[in-house]
Protein backbone atom coordinates (compact mmCIF):
# COMPACT_ATOMS: atom_id res chain seq x y z
CA UNK A 1 0.00 0.00 0.00
CA UNK A 2 1.32 3.37 -0.90
CA UNK A 3 0.19 7.02 0.85
CA UNK A 4 0.91 10.00 -0.24
CA UNK A 5 1.20 12.79 2.02
CA UNK A 6 1.34 16.20 0.91
CA UNK A 7 3.60 18.69 3.23
CA UNK A 8 3.63 22.28 2.63
CA UNK A 9 5.80 25.44 4.24
CA UNK A 10 4.05 27.77 5.74
CA UNK A 11 4.89 31.20 6.16
CA UNK A 12 3.99 32.83 9.72
CA UNK A 13 4.60 36.88 10.26
CA UNK A 14 6.03 38.33 13.25
CA UNK A 15 4.21 40.61 15.24
CA UNK A 16 5.60 44.00 13.80
CA UNK A 17 6.08 43.82 9.85
CA UNK A 18 5.78 45.47 6.98
CA UNK A 19 4.27 45.06 3.65
CA UNK A 20 6.30 44.75 0.48
CA UNK A 21 4.13 44.83 -2.57
CA UNK A 22 1.52 41.63 -2.45
CA UNK A 23 3.75 39.78 0.50
CA UNK A 24 5.10 40.60 3.56
CA UNK A 25 8.57 41.79 4.00
CA UNK A 26 10.78 38.71 4.24
CA UNK A 27 13.03 40.31 7.15
CA UNK A 28 9.28 39.40 9.20
CA UNK A 29 8.59 36.25 8.29
CA UNK A 30 9.79 32.45 9.52
CA UNK A 31 8.67 29.69 7.44
CA UNK A 32 8.10 26.43 8.99
CA UNK A 33 5.89 22.64 8.53
CA UNK A 34 2.30 23.80 8.53
CA UNK A 35 0.65 22.48 11.76
CA UNK A 36 -2.24 20.58 10.23
CA UNK A 37 0.56 18.54 7.62
CA UNK A 38 2.46 17.30 10.74
CA UNK A 39 -1.19 15.38 11.80
CA UNK A 40 -0.90 14.02 8.14
CA UNK A 41 2.55 13.03 8.47
CA UNK A 42 2.05 11.50 11.71
CA UNK A 43 -1.27 9.67 10.37
CA UNK A 44 0.68 8.32 7.71
CA UNK A 45 3.74 6.95 9.44
CA UNK A 46 1.54 5.17 12.13
CA UNK A 47 -0.69 3.17 9.46
CA UNK A 48 3.32 2.55 7.91
CA UNK A 49 4.35 1.21 11.44
CA UNK A 50 1.19 -0.87 12.23
CA UNK A 51 1.05 -2.98 8.65
CA UNK A 52 3.39 -4.55 6.19
CA UNK A 53 4.72 -3.32 3.24
CA UNK A 54 3.34 0.61 3.26
CA UNK A 55 4.85 3.45 1.81
CA UNK A 56 4.65 6.77 2.62
CA UNK A 57 5.42 9.48 0.17
CA UNK A 58 5.85 13.25 1.18
CA UNK A 59 5.39 15.79 -1.57
CA UNK A 60 5.94 19.48 -1.82
CA UNK A 61 5.39 22.13 -4.02
CA UNK A 62 7.68 24.23 -3.42
CA UNK A 63 11.64 26.28 -4.32
CA UNK A 64 14.76 25.23 -3.09
CA UNK A 65 13.86 26.78 0.55
CA UNK A 66 11.64 24.74 1.56
CA UNK A 67 13.43 20.99 1.42
CA UNK A 68 14.50 21.75 5.54
CA UNK A 69 10.58 21.33 5.56
CA UNK A 70 10.19 18.28 3.48
CA UNK A 71 13.20 16.88 5.35
CA UNK A 72 11.41 17.13 8.62
CA UNK A 73 8.42 14.79 6.86
CA UNK A 74 11.35 12.47 6.04
CA UNK A 75 12.89 12.50 9.75
CA UNK A 76 9.41 12.10 11.44
CA UNK A 77 9.19 8.19 9.29
CA UNK A 78 8.09 9.57 5.77
CA UNK A 79 10.09 6.72 3.16
CA UNK A 80 11.19 9.43 0.54
CA UNK A 81 10.09 12.62 -0.80
CA UNK A 82 9.38 14.74 -4.25
CA UNK A 83 9.51 18.56 -4.28
CA UNK A 84 8.05 19.91 -6.75
CA UNK A 85 9.33 23.53 -8.51
CA UNK A 86 9.81 25.43 -11.61
CA UNK A 87 10.67 28.68 -12.53
CA UNK A 88 7.27 29.19 -14.11
CA UNK A 89 5.53 28.86 -11.45
CA UNK A 90 7.22 31.58 -9.60
CA UNK A 91 5.75 33.65 -12.62
CA UNK A 92 2.42 31.81 -12.65
CA UNK A 93 0.86 34.06 -10.25
CA UNK A 94 -1.05 32.85 -7.26
CA UNK A 95 -0.38 29.28 -6.56
CA UNK A 96 -4.86 28.54 -5.92
CA UNK A 97 -6.23 25.15 -4.93
CA UNK A 98 -6.75 24.06 -8.63
CA UNK A 99 -3.06 24.84 -9.62
CA UNK A 100 -2.11 23.24 -6.45
CA UNK A 101 -4.39 19.63 -7.44
CA UNK A 102 -3.25 19.57 -10.50
CA UNK A 103 0.37 19.30 -10.19
CA UNK A 104 -0.03 17.26 -6.89
CA UNK A 105 -2.47 15.40 -9.45
CA UNK A 106 0.49 14.67 -12.39
CA UNK A 107 2.70 13.40 -9.32
CA UNK A 108 0.02 10.94 -7.97
CA UNK A 109 -0.73 9.60 -11.56
CA UNK A 110 2.56 8.67 -11.48
CA UNK A 111 2.91 6.57 -7.49
CA UNK A 112 -0.60 5.27 -7.95
CA UNK A 113 -1.09 5.89 -4.20
CA UNK A 114 -4.33 3.96 -2.26
CA UNK A 115 -4.57 6.92 0.27
CA UNK A 116 -3.39 10.72 0.12
CA UNK A 117 -3.60 12.32 3.23
CA UNK A 118 -3.39 16.41 3.49
CA UNK A 119 -4.07 18.95 6.05
CA UNK A 120 -7.47 20.83 6.39
CA UNK A 121 -5.85 23.89 5.85
CA UNK A 122 -2.53 25.70 5.25
CA UNK A 123 -2.01 27.90 7.90
CA UNK A 124 -0.98 31.37 5.76
CA UNK A 125 -3.27 30.84 2.86
CA UNK A 126 -5.95 28.67 4.40
CA UNK A 127 -7.91 28.08 1.24
CA UNK A 128 -8.79 24.78 3.05
CA UNK A 129 -9.48 23.45 -0.49
CA UNK A 130 -6.25 21.77 -2.27
CA UNK A 131 -7.58 18.13 -0.87
CA UNK A 132 -10.89 17.53 -1.97
CA UNK A 133 -9.78 19.65 -5.49
CA UNK A 134 -6.89 17.16 -5.64
CA UNK A 135 -9.52 14.14 -5.06
CA UNK A 136 -11.93 15.51 -7.64
CA UNK A 137 -8.82 15.34 -10.04
CA UNK A 138 -7.78 11.89 -9.38
CA UNK A 139 -11.32 10.58 -9.71
CA UNK A 140 -10.58 9.40 -5.75
CA UNK A 141 -13.57 9.21 -3.13
CA UNK A 142 -12.50 11.63 0.03
CA UNK A 143 -13.15 13.36 3.21
CA UNK A 144 -12.74 16.54 4.52
CA UNK A 145 -11.51 17.43 8.36
CA UNK A 146 -10.77 14.14 9.37
CA UNK A 147 -10.17 13.91 13.09
CA UNK A 148 -10.55 9.94 13.21
CA UNK A 149 -9.21 7.93 11.13
CA UNK A 150 -9.59 3.71 11.37
CA UNK A 151 -7.91 1.77 7.83
CA UNK A 152 -9.67 -1.50 6.87
CA UNK A 153 -6.98 -2.37 4.37
CA UNK A 154 -8.97 -5.70 3.03
CA UNK A 155 -12.41 -3.98 2.80
CA UNK A 156 -10.83 -0.72 1.12
CA UNK A 157 -12.62 1.24 3.44
CA UNK A 158 -11.69 4.36 5.81
CA UNK A 159 -13.69 4.23 8.90
CA UNK A 160 -13.59 8.25 9.68
CA UNK A 161 -15.23 10.95 12.12
CA UNK A 162 -15.52 13.86 10.11
CA UNK A 163 -15.25 16.95 12.38
CA UNK A 164 -18.54 19.09 12.01
CA UNK A 165 -19.01 22.94 13.86
CA UNK A 166 -20.69 22.69 17.53
CA UNK A 167 -18.82 19.57 19.18
CA UNK A 168 -20.43 16.84 16.81
CA UNK A 169 -18.42 14.76 14.38
CA UNK A 170 -20.03 12.95 11.31
CA UNK A 171 -19.09 9.03 11.07
CA UNK A 172 -18.49 8.33 7.46
CA UNK A 173 -17.55 5.33 5.57
CA UNK A 174 -15.41 6.39 2.53
CA UNK A 175 -13.90 3.75 -0.27
CA UNK A 176 -10.65 3.56 -1.10
CA UNK A 177 -8.65 5.08 -3.01
CA UNK A 178 -9.46 8.12 -0.95
CA UNK A 179 -7.83 11.74 -0.16
CA UNK A 180 -8.12 13.01 3.44
CA UNK A 181 -8.06 16.35 5.37
CA UNK A 182 -6.49 15.77 8.43
CA UNK A 183 -7.57 17.54 11.25
CA UNK A 184 -5.48 19.09 14.16
CA UNK A 185 -5.80 16.93 17.13
CA UNK A 186 -6.39 13.51 15.23
CA UNK A 187 -3.04 12.02 16.95
CA UNK A 188 0.54 13.69 19.08
CA UNK A 189 2.60 14.49 16.63
CA UNK A 190 6.00 13.03 17.08
CA UNK A 191 9.35 15.24 17.10
CA UNK A 192 11.71 13.74 15.18
CA UNK A 193 14.70 12.04 16.83
CA UNK A 194 18.48 12.52 15.98
CA UNK A 195 18.62 8.97 14.37
CA UNK A 196 15.76 10.42 12.44
CA UNK A 197 17.00 13.58 11.28
CA UNK A 198 20.48 11.81 10.62
CA UNK A 199 18.49 8.95 8.67
CA UNK A 200 16.33 11.63 6.54
CA UNK A 201 19.69 13.25 5.33
CA UNK A 202 20.03 10.17 3.18
CA UNK A 203 16.66 9.23 1.89
CA UNK A 204 15.99 10.03 -1.53
CA UNK A 205 14.42 13.81 -2.19
CA UNK A 206 12.99 13.57 -5.96
CA UNK A 207 12.73 16.93 -7.83
CA UNK A 208 10.23 17.41 -10.82
CA UNK A 209 9.79 20.44 -12.79
CA UNK A 210 6.81 20.75 -15.12
CA UNK A 211 8.26 19.14 -18.20
CA UNK A 212 9.02 16.09 -15.83
CA UNK A 213 5.37 16.02 -15.03
CA UNK A 214 4.38 16.82 -18.50
CA UNK A 215 2.46 19.93 -17.94
CA UNK A 216 3.16 23.30 -19.65
CA UNK A 217 3.18 26.62 -18.10
CA UNK A 218 0.12 27.06 -19.56
CA UNK A 219 -1.38 24.34 -16.88
CA UNK A 220 -0.75 26.37 -13.92
CA UNK A 221 -2.06 29.86 -15.60
CA UNK A 222 -4.66 30.48 -12.59
CA UNK A 223 -7.55 32.88 -13.23
CA UNK A 224 -7.23 34.16 -9.78
CA UNK A 225 -4.73 37.20 -9.51
CA UNK A 226 -3.78 38.76 -6.33
CA UNK A 227 -4.31 42.58 -6.69
CA UNK A 228 -3.69 43.79 -3.24
CA UNK A 229 -2.47 43.00 0.45
CA UNK A 230 -3.40 45.65 2.96
CA UNK A 231 -3.62 45.70 6.96
CA UNK A 232 -7.18 45.58 7.18
CA UNK A 233 -8.67 48.61 9.13
CA UNK A 234 -8.99 47.85 12.90
CA UNK A 235 -12.29 47.05 13.69
CA UNK A 236 -11.03 47.46 17.69
CA UNK A 237 -13.09 49.22 20.20
CA UNK A 238 -10.94 48.22 23.11
CA UNK A 239 -9.63 50.06 25.95
CA UNK A 240 -6.33 49.37 26.09
CA UNK A 241 -4.45 49.96 29.44
CA UNK A 242 -1.09 51.04 29.23
CA UNK A 243 1.84 50.95 31.70
CA UNK A 244 3.73 48.14 33.34
CA UNK A 245 1.94 45.14 34.19
CA UNK A 246 1.93 46.22 37.49
CA UNK A 247 -0.08 49.41 36.36
CA UNK A 248 -2.44 47.37 33.50
CA UNK A 249 -3.05 44.26 36.08
CA UNK A 250 -4.01 46.97 38.84
CA UNK A 251 -6.05 48.59 36.14
CA UNK A 252 -7.78 45.40 34.93
CA UNK A 253 -8.20 44.24 38.91
CA UNK A 254 -10.56 47.27 39.15
CA UNK A 255 -12.31 46.75 36.45
CA UNK A 256 -12.93 43.19 37.52
CA UNK A 257 -14.05 44.36 40.65
CA UNK A 258 -16.78 46.77 39.26
CA UNK A 259 -18.57 43.97 37.48
CA UNK A 260 -18.21 42.19 40.86
CA UNK A 261 -15.72 39.45 39.44
CA UNK A 262 -13.10 37.93 42.17
CA UNK A 263 -14.40 40.53 45.05
CA UNK B 1 -25.77 38.67 -12.94
CA UNK B 2 -27.37 35.41 -11.89
CA UNK B 3 -26.26 34.64 -8.30
CA UNK B 4 -27.11 31.00 -6.77
CA UNK B 5 -26.48 30.11 -3.51
CA UNK B 6 -26.71 26.59 -2.00
CA UNK B 7 -28.12 26.01 1.77
CA UNK B 8 -26.92 24.14 4.38
CA UNK B 9 -28.72 22.00 7.24
CA UNK B 10 -28.35 19.40 9.49
CA UNK B 11 -30.13 16.62 11.58
CA UNK B 12 -33.43 18.88 10.80
CA UNK B 13 -31.95 22.18 11.47
CA UNK B 14 -31.72 25.21 8.94
CA UNK B 15 -28.06 26.70 9.52
CA UNK B 16 -28.10 30.15 9.75
CA UNK B 17 -25.10 30.93 7.00
CA UNK B 18 -28.13 29.72 4.75
CA UNK B 19 -30.20 32.87 5.30
CA UNK B 20 -26.45 34.82 5.39
CA UNK B 21 -25.38 33.62 1.89
CA UNK B 22 -28.39 35.18 0.73
CA UNK B 23 -27.30 38.05 2.22
CA UNK B 24 -24.39 38.16 0.09
CA UNK B 25 -26.24 36.62 -2.99
CA UNK B 26 -28.57 39.71 -2.79
CA UNK B 27 -25.84 42.05 -3.02
CA UNK B 28 -24.27 41.00 -6.08
CA UNK B 29 -27.17 40.46 -8.09
CA UNK B 30 -28.53 43.67 -7.31
CA UNK B 31 -25.30 45.63 -8.28
CA UNK B 32 -25.41 43.51 -11.88
CA UNK B 33 -29.09 43.75 -11.61
CA UNK B 34 -29.88 40.04 -12.04
CA UNK B 35 -31.40 37.26 -10.21
CA UNK B 36 -30.74 35.09 -6.72
CA UNK B 37 -31.42 31.62 -6.66
CA UNK B 38 -31.28 29.56 -3.81
CA UNK B 39 -31.58 25.84 -3.39
CA UNK B 40 -31.70 23.22 -0.90
CA UNK B 41 -30.66 19.45 -0.80
CA UNK B 42 -31.96 16.59 1.15
CA UNK B 43 -34.16 16.58 4.47
CA UNK B 44 -37.58 18.06 4.85
CA UNK B 45 -37.19 20.79 2.38
CA UNK B 46 -40.51 22.47 1.93
CA UNK B 47 -40.07 23.30 5.51
CA UNK B 48 -36.69 24.45 4.44
CA UNK B 49 -38.07 26.38 1.31
CA UNK B 50 -40.65 28.31 3.71
CA UNK B 51 -37.73 29.65 5.96
CA UNK B 52 -35.29 30.78 2.52
CA UNK B 53 -38.11 32.65 1.68
CA UNK B 54 -36.89 35.95 2.16
CA UNK B 55 -37.08 39.25 0.68
CA UNK B 56 -35.18 39.74 -2.41
CA UNK B 57 -34.75 36.06 -3.06
CA UNK B 58 -36.34 34.79 -6.66
CA UNK B 59 -36.69 31.28 -6.80
CA UNK B 60 -35.82 28.26 -4.35
CA UNK B 61 -35.24 25.16 -6.38
CA UNK B 62 -35.41 21.93 -3.86
CA UNK B 63 -34.14 18.90 -4.36
CA UNK B 64 -35.33 15.63 -2.20
CA UNK B 65 -32.64 13.30 -2.06
CA UNK B 66 -31.77 12.16 1.26
CA UNK B 67 -32.04 12.50 4.45
CA UNK B 68 -28.40 14.51 5.32
CA UNK B 69 -25.79 15.77 3.87
CA UNK B 70 -23.46 13.75 1.63
CA UNK B 71 -20.90 14.92 -0.37
CA UNK B 72 -21.32 12.51 -3.61
CA UNK B 73 -24.93 13.94 -3.87
CA UNK B 74 -24.32 17.27 -3.07
CA UNK B 75 -21.51 17.38 -5.96
CA UNK B 76 -23.56 15.91 -8.50
CA UNK B 77 -27.17 17.61 -7.71
CA UNK B 78 -25.26 21.37 -7.46
CA UNK B 79 -23.72 20.11 -10.41
CA UNK B 80 -26.56 20.24 -12.71
CA UNK B 81 -28.65 22.46 -11.15
CA UNK B 82 -25.81 25.09 -11.93
CA UNK B 83 -26.64 23.50 -15.67
CA UNK B 84 -30.12 23.85 -15.27
CA UNK B 85 -29.89 27.40 -13.78
CA UNK B 86 -27.12 28.43 -15.56
CA UNK B 87 -25.63 31.23 -13.11
CA UNK B 88 -22.97 33.09 -13.09
CA UNK B 89 -21.72 32.66 -9.42
CA UNK B 90 -22.81 29.94 -7.04
CA UNK B 91 -22.37 30.66 -3.51
CA UNK B 92 -21.60 28.02 -0.73
CA UNK B 93 -20.92 28.49 2.86
CA UNK B 94 -17.50 28.12 3.88
CA UNK B 95 -18.34 25.89 6.46
CA UNK B 96 -16.95 21.92 7.39
CA UNK B 97 -19.48 20.61 4.72
CA UNK B 98 -19.05 23.50 2.63
CA UNK B 99 -15.23 22.31 2.59
CA UNK B 100 -16.40 19.21 1.97
CA UNK B 101 -18.18 19.12 -1.70
CA UNK B 102 -17.45 23.43 -3.44
CA UNK B 103 -13.79 22.38 -4.27
CA UNK B 104 -15.25 19.49 -5.72
CA UNK B 105 -18.20 21.33 -7.74
CA UNK B 106 -16.01 24.16 -8.48
CA UNK B 107 -13.22 21.75 -10.02
CA UNK B 108 -16.16 19.38 -12.10
CA UNK B 109 -17.63 22.94 -13.51
CA UNK B 110 -14.29 23.83 -14.69
CA UNK B 111 -14.59 27.22 -12.37
CA UNK B 112 -12.24 28.79 -10.45
CA UNK B 113 -12.96 28.83 -6.42
CA UNK B 114 -12.38 31.49 -4.44
CA UNK B 115 -12.59 29.94 -0.63
CA UNK B 116 -13.80 31.89 3.04
CA UNK B 117 -14.29 35.14 1.47
CA UNK B 118 -15.32 38.20 3.87
CA UNK B 119 -16.16 40.69 1.39
CA UNK B 120 -17.33 40.32 -3.10
CA UNK B 121 -17.43 42.82 -5.26
CA UNK B 122 -18.16 43.38 -8.83
CA UNK B 123 -16.97 45.67 -11.35
CA UNK B 124 -16.58 43.88 -14.51
CA UNK B 125 -15.69 41.02 -12.84
CA UNK B 126 -15.76 39.56 -9.45
CA UNK B 127 -13.64 40.83 -6.58
CA UNK B 128 -13.08 38.62 -3.93
CA UNK B 129 -11.50 39.75 -0.11
CA UNK B 130 -9.98 37.52 1.84
CA UNK B 131 -7.68 37.05 5.07
CA UNK B 132 -4.00 35.86 5.17
CA UNK B 133 -1.81 35.01 7.70
CA UNK B 134 -4.21 34.35 10.78
CA UNK B 135 -6.21 37.38 10.13
CA UNK B 136 -3.08 39.76 10.09
CA UNK B 137 -3.40 41.10 6.26
CA UNK B 138 -6.24 41.12 3.89
CA UNK B 139 -5.98 40.60 0.23
CA UNK B 140 -8.07 41.32 -2.78
CA UNK B 141 -8.33 38.53 -5.47
CA UNK B 142 -9.64 39.87 -9.25
CA UNK B 143 -11.29 36.46 -10.98
CA UNK B 144 -10.71 36.51 -14.52
CA UNK B 145 -13.11 34.64 -16.11
CA UNK B 146 -17.03 34.22 -16.67
CA UNK B 147 -18.18 32.39 -13.88
CA UNK B 148 -17.25 31.45 -10.76
CA UNK B 149 -17.53 29.87 -7.31
CA UNK B 150 -17.21 31.08 -4.22
CA UNK B 151 -17.59 30.34 -0.12
CA UNK B 152 -18.42 32.50 2.21
CA UNK B 153 -17.38 32.82 5.39
CA UNK B 154 -20.17 32.11 8.05
CA UNK B 155 -21.32 35.20 10.03
CA UNK B 156 -19.77 37.76 7.99
CA UNK B 157 -22.70 38.79 6.59
CA UNK B 158 -26.41 39.39 7.94
CA UNK B 159 -28.89 36.56 7.68
CA UNK B 160 -31.59 37.90 5.25
CA UNK B 161 -34.71 38.98 6.31
CA UNK B 162 -38.47 38.97 6.08
CA UNK B 163 -40.30 37.32 3.87
CA UNK B 164 -40.81 37.09 0.50
CA UNK B 165 -42.48 35.67 -2.53
CA UNK B 166 -39.86 33.50 -4.45
CA UNK B 167 -41.05 31.13 -6.59
CA UNK B 168 -40.75 27.45 -5.52
CA UNK B 169 -39.36 24.38 -7.49
CA UNK B 170 -38.72 21.24 -7.21
CA UNK B 171 -35.48 19.90 -9.27
CA UNK B 172 -35.16 16.15 -9.87
CA UNK B 173 -31.59 15.22 -10.06
CA UNK B 174 -30.04 12.32 -11.86
CA UNK B 175 -27.63 10.72 -9.12
CA UNK B 176 -25.34 7.84 -10.27
CA UNK B 177 -25.38 6.08 -7.39
CA UNK B 178 -22.55 4.45 -8.42
CA UNK B 179 -20.36 7.44 -8.22
CA UNK B 180 -21.50 7.59 -4.30
CA UNK B 181 -18.60 6.01 -2.42
CA UNK B 182 -18.78 7.45 1.04
CA UNK B 183 -21.76 6.29 3.63
CA UNK B 184 -22.26 8.64 6.74
CA UNK B 185 -23.37 6.42 9.78
CA UNK B 186 -24.08 8.50 12.18
CA UNK B 187 -23.36 11.29 14.64
CA UNK B 188 -21.42 11.29 17.42
CA UNK B 189 -21.77 14.40 20.50
CA UNK B 190 -18.33 14.94 21.56
CA UNK B 191 -16.93 16.37 24.92
CA UNK B 192 -19.16 15.44 27.82
CA UNK B 193 -16.75 15.82 31.47
CA UNK B 194 -16.99 17.33 33.94
CA UNK B 195 -16.65 21.29 33.75
CA UNK B 196 -19.48 22.86 32.29
CA UNK B 197 -18.27 25.92 30.43
CA UNK B 198 -21.21 27.23 28.73
CA UNK B 199 -22.63 27.72 32.44
CA UNK B 200 -19.59 30.08 33.97
CA UNK B 201 -20.33 33.79 34.61
CA UNK B 202 -16.17 33.85 34.33
CA UNK B 203 -14.44 32.57 31.81
CA UNK B 204 -10.34 32.99 32.04
CA UNK B 205 -9.57 31.37 29.04
CA UNK B 206 -5.68 30.37 28.08
CA UNK B 207 -4.31 29.91 24.29
CA UNK B 208 -0.93 28.93 22.75
CA UNK B 209 0.91 31.61 24.21
CA UNK B 210 1.12 29.67 27.70
CA UNK B 211 3.90 28.18 25.95
CA UNK B 212 4.15 24.89 28.26
CA UNK B 213 1.50 22.87 30.00
CA UNK B 214 3.26 23.78 33.38
CA UNK B 215 2.36 27.38 32.60
CA UNK B 216 -1.04 26.45 33.24
CA UNK B 217 -1.13 26.32 37.24
CA UNK B 218 -0.58 29.92 36.88
CA UNK B 219 -3.92 29.90 34.84
CA UNK B 220 -5.84 27.82 37.43
CA UNK B 221 -4.47 29.84 40.00
CA UNK B 222 -5.78 33.12 38.58
CA UNK B 223 -9.22 31.11 38.03
CA UNK B 224 -9.26 30.27 41.51
CA UNK B 225 -8.58 33.62 42.43
CA UNK B 226 -11.16 34.76 40.60
CA UNK B 227 -13.74 32.09 40.47
CA UNK B 228 -13.50 31.77 37.53
CA UNK B 229 -13.59 28.47 35.20
CA UNK B 230 -10.70 28.13 32.92
CA UNK B 231 -11.32 26.95 29.34
CA UNK B 232 -9.34 27.04 26.34
CA UNK B 233 -8.66 27.80 22.37
CA UNK B 234 -7.92 24.73 20.37
CA UNK B 235 -4.41 24.22 20.25
CA UNK B 236 -3.78 22.88 24.17
CA UNK B 237 -7.17 20.48 23.58
CA UNK B 238 -5.29 19.46 20.87
CA UNK B 239 -2.11 18.50 22.88
CA UNK B 240 -4.19 16.71 25.66
CA UNK B 241 -3.14 19.31 28.05
CA UNK B 242 -6.73 20.61 28.50
CA UNK B 243 -10.08 17.75 28.17
CA UNK B 244 -12.31 18.71 24.91
CA UNK B 245 -14.71 20.08 27.46
CA UNK B 246 -12.42 23.23 28.15
CA UNK B 247 -12.35 24.05 24.45
CA UNK B 248 -14.14 27.31 23.17
CA UNK B 249 -14.60 28.09 19.34
CA UNK B 250 -16.35 26.52 16.23
CA UNK B 251 -15.45 22.46 16.99
CA UNK B 252 -16.09 23.32 20.68
CA UNK B 253 -18.71 25.09 22.70
CA UNK B 254 -20.32 28.68 22.18
CA UNK B 255 -20.33 30.55 25.46
CA UNK B 256 -21.52 33.84 26.39
CA UNK B 257 -20.27 34.57 30.09
CA UNK B 258 -20.61 37.94 31.75
CA UNK B 259 -16.35 38.16 31.55
CA UNK B 260 -14.28 36.34 29.43
CA UNK B 261 -10.35 36.79 29.94
CA UNK B 262 -8.51 35.95 26.72
CA UNK B 263 -4.84 34.71 27.37
CA UNK B 264 -2.25 34.11 24.76
CA UNK B 265 -4.75 33.23 22.35
CA UNK B 266 -4.92 35.55 18.93
CA UNK B 267 -8.49 35.24 17.81
CA UNK B 268 -8.53 33.23 14.72
CA UNK B 269 -12.11 33.31 13.37
CA UNK B 270 -12.86 29.41 14.41
CA UNK B 271 -12.25 30.61 18.23
CA UNK B 272 -14.14 33.74 17.93
CA UNK B 273 -17.25 31.79 16.31
CA UNK B 274 -17.40 30.28 20.20
CA UNK B 275 -17.19 33.24 22.47
CA UNK B 276 -17.92 37.06 20.20
CA UNK B 277 -21.18 36.80 22.66
CA UNK B 278 -19.57 37.50 25.79
CA UNK B 279 -20.70 40.69 27.81
CA UNK B 280 -17.42 41.50 28.26
CA UNK B 281 -13.74 40.66 26.52
CA UNK B 282 -10.64 41.11 27.83
CA UNK B 283 -7.55 40.31 25.92
CA UNK B 284 -4.01 39.56 27.05
CA UNK B 285 -1.45 39.45 24.17
CA UNK B 286 2.07 40.57 23.22
CA UNK B 287 0.94 41.00 19.97
CA UNK B 288 -0.93 44.51 19.18
CA UNK B 289 -2.34 42.81 15.77
CA UNK B 290 -3.64 40.34 17.14
CA UNK B 291 -7.46 39.91 15.72
CA UNK B 292 -8.84 39.38 19.07
CA UNK B 293 -8.03 43.00 20.23
CA UNK B 294 -10.34 43.62 17.55
CA UNK B 295 -13.73 42.58 19.61
CA UNK B 296 -11.89 42.79 22.77
CA UNK B 297 -13.78 45.40 25.05
CA UNK B 298 -10.64 45.86 27.02
CA UNK B 299 -6.97 44.95 26.04
CA UNK B 300 -3.46 44.98 27.61
CA UNK B 301 -0.43 44.32 25.05
CA UNK B 302 1.61 43.23 27.39
CA UNK B 303 3.42 39.63 28.32
CA UNK B 304 1.22 36.81 30.25
CA UNK B 305 4.34 35.85 32.13
CA UNK B 306 4.11 39.53 33.96
CA UNK B 307 0.49 40.32 33.84
CA UNK B 308 -1.22 37.44 34.79
CA UNK B 309 1.14 36.98 38.13
CA UNK B 310 0.83 40.38 38.90
CA UNK B 311 -3.22 40.02 38.56
CA UNK B 312 -3.09 37.31 41.05
CA UNK B 313 -0.92 39.39 43.25
CA UNK B 314 -3.63 42.27 43.01
CA UNK B 315 -6.75 39.68 44.17
CA UNK B 316 -3.98 38.69 47.32
CA UNK B 317 -3.50 35.25 45.49
C1 LIG C 1 -12.16 23.36 10.92
C2 LIG C 1 -11.46 24.08 12.04
C3 LIG C 1 -12.05 24.17 13.29
C4 LIG C 1 -11.41 24.83 14.34
N1 LIG C 1 -12.06 24.93 15.56
C5 LIG C 1 -11.49 25.64 16.55
C6 LIG C 1 -12.15 25.82 17.83
O1 LIG C 1 -13.25 25.30 18.07
N2 LIG C 1 -11.53 26.56 18.78
C7 LIG C 1 -10.31 27.15 18.59
O2 LIG C 1 -9.82 27.82 19.50
N3 LIG C 1 -9.66 26.98 17.41
C8 LIG C 1 -10.21 26.24 16.40
N4 LIG C 1 -9.52 26.07 15.23
C9 LIG C 1 -8.11 26.49 15.15
C10 LIG C 1 -7.90 27.95 14.88
O3 LIG C 1 -7.85 28.13 13.48
C11 LIG C 1 -6.55 28.42 15.47
O4 LIG C 1 -5.52 27.61 14.98
C12 LIG C 1 -6.53 28.40 17.01
O5 LIG C 1 -7.69 29.02 17.54
C13 LIG C 1 -5.29 29.13 17.50
O6 LIG C 1 -5.22 29.06 18.89
P1 LIG C 1 -4.39 30.15 19.74
O7 LIG C 1 -4.97 31.49 19.53
O8 LIG C 1 -4.30 29.65 21.13
O9 LIG C 1 -2.93 30.02 19.10
P2 LIG C 1 -2.13 31.03 18.17
O10 LIG C 1 -2.93 31.42 16.99
O11 LIG C 1 -0.80 30.40 17.97
O12 LIG C 1 -1.98 32.33 19.07
C14 LIG C 1 -1.18 32.43 20.21
C15 LIG C 1 -1.25 33.88 20.66
O13 LIG C 1 -0.53 34.03 21.86
C16 LIG C 1 0.17 35.26 21.83
N5 LIG C 1 1.30 35.14 22.75
C17 LIG C 1 2.42 34.39 22.60
N6 LIG C 1 3.22 34.51 23.65
C18 LIG C 1 2.60 35.37 24.52
C19 LIG C 1 2.94 35.91 25.79
N7 LIG C 1 4.06 35.56 26.41
N8 LIG C 1 2.08 36.78 26.37
C20 LIG C 1 0.92 37.13 25.75
N9 LIG C 1 0.55 36.66 24.55
C21 LIG C 1 1.38 35.78 23.94
C22 LIG C 1 0.58 35.42 20.39
O14 LIG C 1 0.81 36.79 20.08
C23 LIG C 1 -0.62 34.85 19.65
O15 LIG C 1 -1.56 35.85 19.33
C24 LIG C 1 -10.14 25.41 14.15
C25 LIG C 1 -9.54 25.32 12.90
C26 LIG C 1 -10.18 24.67 11.85
C27 LIG C 1 -9.51 24.60 10.51
N1 LIG D 1 2.50 24.07 -1.82
C1 LIG D 1 1.99 22.91 -1.35
N2 LIG D 1 2.71 21.77 -1.42
C2 LIG D 1 2.22 20.60 -0.94
N3 LIG D 1 1.02 20.49 -0.35
C3 LIG D 1 0.25 21.60 -0.26
C4 LIG D 1 0.68 22.86 -0.75
N4 LIG D 1 -0.29 23.76 -0.48
C5 LIG D 1 -1.29 23.10 0.14
N5 LIG D 1 -0.97 21.80 0.28
C6 LIG D 1 -1.73 20.74 0.98
O1 LIG D 1 -3.10 21.09 0.98
C7 LIG D 1 -3.57 21.31 2.32
C8 LIG D 1 -4.60 22.41 2.31
O2 LIG D 1 -4.01 23.61 1.84
P1 LIG D 1 -4.86 24.88 1.37
O3 LIG D 1 -5.93 24.38 0.45
O4 LIG D 1 -3.86 25.76 0.71
O5 LIG D 1 -5.41 25.50 2.61
C9 LIG D 1 -2.30 21.60 3.13
O6 LIG D 1 -2.49 21.25 4.48
C10 LIG D 1 -1.30 20.71 2.43
O7 LIG D 1 -1.37 19.36 2.89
Amino acid sequence: MKILVTVKEVAHVDDEFEIDGLGIDDRYVTYDLNEWDDYAVEAAVQIQEAGDDVEVVAVTIGDADTEDTIRQALAKGADRAIRVWDDALADAGLLDPETKARLIAAVAAEEDPDLVLTGVQSADDGFGATGVTLAEHLGFEWGAVVNALDLDREAGIAHVHRELEGSVEELTDVELPAVLTIQTGINEPRYASLRGIRQAQSKELAEYSLSDLDLTPADVESSLEQTDLYEPESESEATVFEGSAEETASELAGLLREKGVGS
Amino acid sequence: MTVLTVAEHRRGELRDVSLELLTAGRELADATGGELHTAVIGGDVEAFAERLNRVGVDAIHTVDEGEEFNHDVYTQVVTQLVEAVDPDLLVMPNSVNGLDYAPAVASRLDWPLVTDVVDLGYDDELTATRELYGSKVETTIDVHADRAAVTVRPAEWPVAEGSGDATVESFDADIDESAVRSTVTGFEEVGGGDVDITDADVLVSVGRGIEEEENLDMIFDLAETLDATVSASRPLIDNNWLEKDRQVGQSGSVVTPDVYIAIGISGAVQHVAGMKGSDTIVAINTDPNAPIFDIADYGIQDDLFDVVPALIEEFGG
